[in-house]
């Protein structure tokens, strides 16, 4: 009676299971949500609900190797919005999009709190701070160079 | 066992806060051992990983204590030197010194008036204490007052002192955290549950994930007092995923606390139980707002509901609940060691203690900063941040994030408190501060600020969906040059009808970045409306890229850096711009040597082209 019922307490888990699943391939994939549904007793529709709602899930593949730029207010201030437009120019994707060799998925995010480096992009884990077209180029190059 | 500091050892700090990592101060870490290792010196040097010292611009930092000398700038090679010229002869580094603007070097960090021109309450660990060690916490004092708390008072003179010390919560409402204790603590009901807020959303802010990265004992403390306070026996701290150094940090903080019988059952030996779950957001920046985080920790879609009833009275579950900011917590932590009187004793009469920023921006000195309450924006930007970057002239600072909204040059005499910023047209918010200088369009600000609270917005009220979207419209419209006679009236108009119709902060606030920079900069509107042209040249409709013949060298630095083929000519030859292929990165401007300066930034309507030059 004290406790969140147990319905609740198996919505309660949506969220980090989520999460779990999208370490583990990288993206929600349909059958995920579908075996979530199953397991927590919730409806596919209120799961997909959840999914959509939050930036960080993603219902498609990613690339390779990620991209996200920073698009803090320091880092907007800094020029970040020139650092995407570059990358886009040169990757042909948009962001949010995959290219279709499947190498570079670029991103936009909001805050890396890299604030103090800005303006910062992120190649996978790393958090490249002060960037600036040149040294853009030299990163670019040198993924695009590797095998 | 306890550890402290031996004082014949050298304590090497390596900060490991956001900035440095990003500068890869853990390659310093790795090569530090390695040498300490190869010159045998492991019984006179102890290495620590340490969260943000404060100056992430002089990063990757390193401090030595216990006297205090500072390296900035450290680069992977310079540890060899460190170790074999510092730690084995005694012969500090001087290249590596801080230099002041002025030219002086500086040798200890508590010289530097990025330091010595703060006062650091909160932030006294970070920087200094190895998160990963509770020892280090409670030699610092930690801990004394949850034990003070459970051992010496009752849930009511707890919430008492917190109430006293006049502490404001320090998300940015600045509701009294005593009061909201206070109202948790009498709704009725057996089960009651206190959250930690670390969704720390806003873009250009990185205090509170800071302050859980270098002490998150501080955070734990807090939470433990103010569940104790409220009579709870269940916590949640809901900290953003985008930080995985504050979740690690979290985690192994948890679980040294649970081992030392911090939380869990029968805590210091007293009949009060505490467990405190760690839940990581899912990246909904509305999920900031009280009630959508807890619809989110219930594993729903993170949206606002209406208050009353607050959750004091009905929040996570249904249950009484109380939630509060990290630095709130921390704060409380602070409190309860030091007393009311104490905490009270700093600040001003209606905002006590500190305030945290996370200075950045166009300013010389960006990092954490923290300063009484009461301080103006010119002690905290010009005293403690240095000034502008590159002597540029100050244009405006934002406070408060996307809720916020910029203050001009006169305003820079300002205190910093909860009630002398919302008077001028700005918040406190979480603890942003962003400098602006001359390179900066304010429209351009408000459009980006805009453009992320619509972005964020969770669509549960027309006035915030349909109408930040529409103001969105009608700034680019302005940005983009096809701005017209009325365009401001009618911004004006829809921040009213936002305002008045959205059902939580994010929409009341959104607004706020809009009204403020026509409010205080209303003439560059009017410039971007009437002449077309963005004086901070930032708009990139209003701006082209050209290369002055007279001055190209042909150095082709320019043609392999543009990302989208739009100069053209051979080297030794004048290069040109294909308008119509730029996409104005400005990557030809940032390369051009400086010894031809040949690529401008002009304006392409305007003065020199009437009728404009696209």
């Amino acid at each position: 009676m004290l406790e969140p019922s147990s319905a609740e307490l198996l919505q309660h888990r949506v969220v980090p299971m989520l999460q779990e699943i999208q370490e583990q391939f990288g993206y929600i994939p349909c059958e995920g949500v579908d075996w979530l549904a199953e397991k927590l007793k919730i409806s596919k529709q209120e799961i997909y609900g959840v999914v959509t709602f939050y930036n960080h899930f993603r219902q498609n593949p990613p690339g390779e190797h990620e991209i996200k730029v920073c698009l803090g207010t320091a880092c907007h201030v800094g020029g970040g919005e020139k650092l995407l437009g570059t990358i886009s120019e040169k990757l042909g994707i948009d962001s949010g999009e995959t290219t279709p060799d499947g190498k570079f998925s670029l991103e936009r995010v909001a805050c890396v709190g890299a604030c103090a480096l800005a303006p910062a992009v992120v190649l996978d884990e790393d958090v490249h701070g002060r960037m600036t077209q040149r040294l853009l180029k030299r990163l670019l190059d040198k993924v695009q160079k590797e095998k | 066992m306890i550890s402290v500091a031996d004082i014949n050892k050298i304590e090497v700090l390596v900060c490991l806060g956001t900035g440095c990592e990003s500068s890869k101060s853990n390659a310093l870490f790795d090569n530090l051992e390695e040498q300490v290792k190869k010159h045998k010196l492991r019984e006179k040097v102890v290495i620590k990983r340490i969260g943000c010292h404060g100056l992430c611009e002089q990063g990757p930092v390193i401090a030595i204590e216990p006297e205090g000398l500072f390296y900035c700038q450290v680069k992977p090679d310079d540890i060899k030197k460190i170790v074999e010229s510092h730690f084995k002869n005694n012969i500090p580094i001087e290249e590596l010194f801080f230099v002041s603007p002025t030219g002086e070097t500086i040798s200890h960090y508590r010289d530097i008036p990025f330091y010595s021109k703060q006062h650091r309450v909160v932030l006294k660990n970070s920087g200094h204490i190895d998160p990963g060690s509770i020892d280090d916490y409670i030699v610092e004092g930690g801990y004394k007052g949850l034990t003070r708390s459970l051992k010496e008072m009752t849930p009511e003179e707890v919430v008492d002192e917190v109430l006293q010390s006049g502490l404001r919560g320090r998300g940015g409402a600045g509701f009294p955290a005593g009061l909201k204790w206070k109202l948790g603590r009498n709704s009725p009901g057996d089960k009651k549950y206190a959250i930690c807020n670390a969704d720390e959303g806003d873009p250009g802010a990185f205090m509170d994930g800071s302050i859980l990265t270098a002490d998150p004992h501080s955070v734990l403390e807090g939470l433990s007092i103010c569940a104790y306070a409220i009579g709870a026996d269940e916590a949640y701290i809901y900290v953003r995923h985008e930080y995985p150094s504050s979740v690690a940090s979290l985690k192994k903080a948890l679980k040294d606390s649970y081992e030392r019988g911090y939380l869990g059952q029968g805590i210091l030996g007293t009949n009060y139980n505490l467990e405190i779950h760690l839940m990581e957001g899912a990246g909904a920046f509305v999920c900031g707002e009280e009630t959508a985080l807890m619809a989110s920790i219930e594993g729903k879609r993170g949206m606002p509901r209406p208050r009353p009833p607050f959750p004091t009275e009905s929040g996570l579950w249904g249950k009484p609940t109380v939630i509060n900011n990290v630095k709130s917590l921390a704060n409380a932590s602070i409190i309860l060691r030091e007393g009311w009187e104490w905490f009270k004793s700093i600040g001003t009469e209606g905002s006590s203690g500190t305030a945290i920023f996370s200075l950045t921006g166009k300013v010389r000195n960006t990092g954490l900063v923290e300063v009484p309450m009461g301080a103006t924006l010119r002690n905290i930007i010009f005293d403690v941040g240095g000034g502008v970057q590159e002597n540029r002239t100050f244009k405006a600072v934002q406070t408060g994030g996307p809720a916020g909204g910029c203050l001009p040059a006169d305003k820079l005499d300002l205190p910093v408190d909860f009630d002398s910023l919302r008077e001028a047209g700005a918040i406190m918010g979480s603890g942003g501060m962003i400098v602006m200088d001359e390179t900066t369009c304010m429209v351009d600000v408000a459009r980006y600020f805009l453009s992320f609270t619509q972005q964020e917005s969770c669509g549960k009220c027309t006035p915030c969906r349909m109408g930040t979207l529409q103001m969105l419209r009608i700034l680019d419209k302005i940005r983009e040059g096809r701005g017209e006679e009325g365009d401001i009236e009618k911004l004006l108009e829809l921040c009213e009808t936002v305002v008045s119709g959205s059902l939580c902060g994010l929409g009341q606030n959104a607004p706020n970045p809009v009204l403020t920079t026509i409010k205080y900069f209303r003439d560059e509107y009017e410039t971007h409306i009437k002449e077309k042209v963005c004086s901070a040249m930032v708009c990139s409709d209003l701006v082209k890229f050209t290369i002055e013949p007279g001055k190209c060298i042909g150095c082709t630095a320019c043609k392999r850096i543009c990302p989208s083929g739009a100069v053209e000519g051979e080297r030794d030859e004048v290069h040109t711009i294909d308008q119509n292929l730029c996409i104005k990165c400005g990557a030809c401007f940032e390369v051009c040597p400086p010894k031809a300066d040949a690529v401008m930034k002009v304006p392409s309507y305007g003065t020199s082209s009437k009728g404009g030059a696209q």
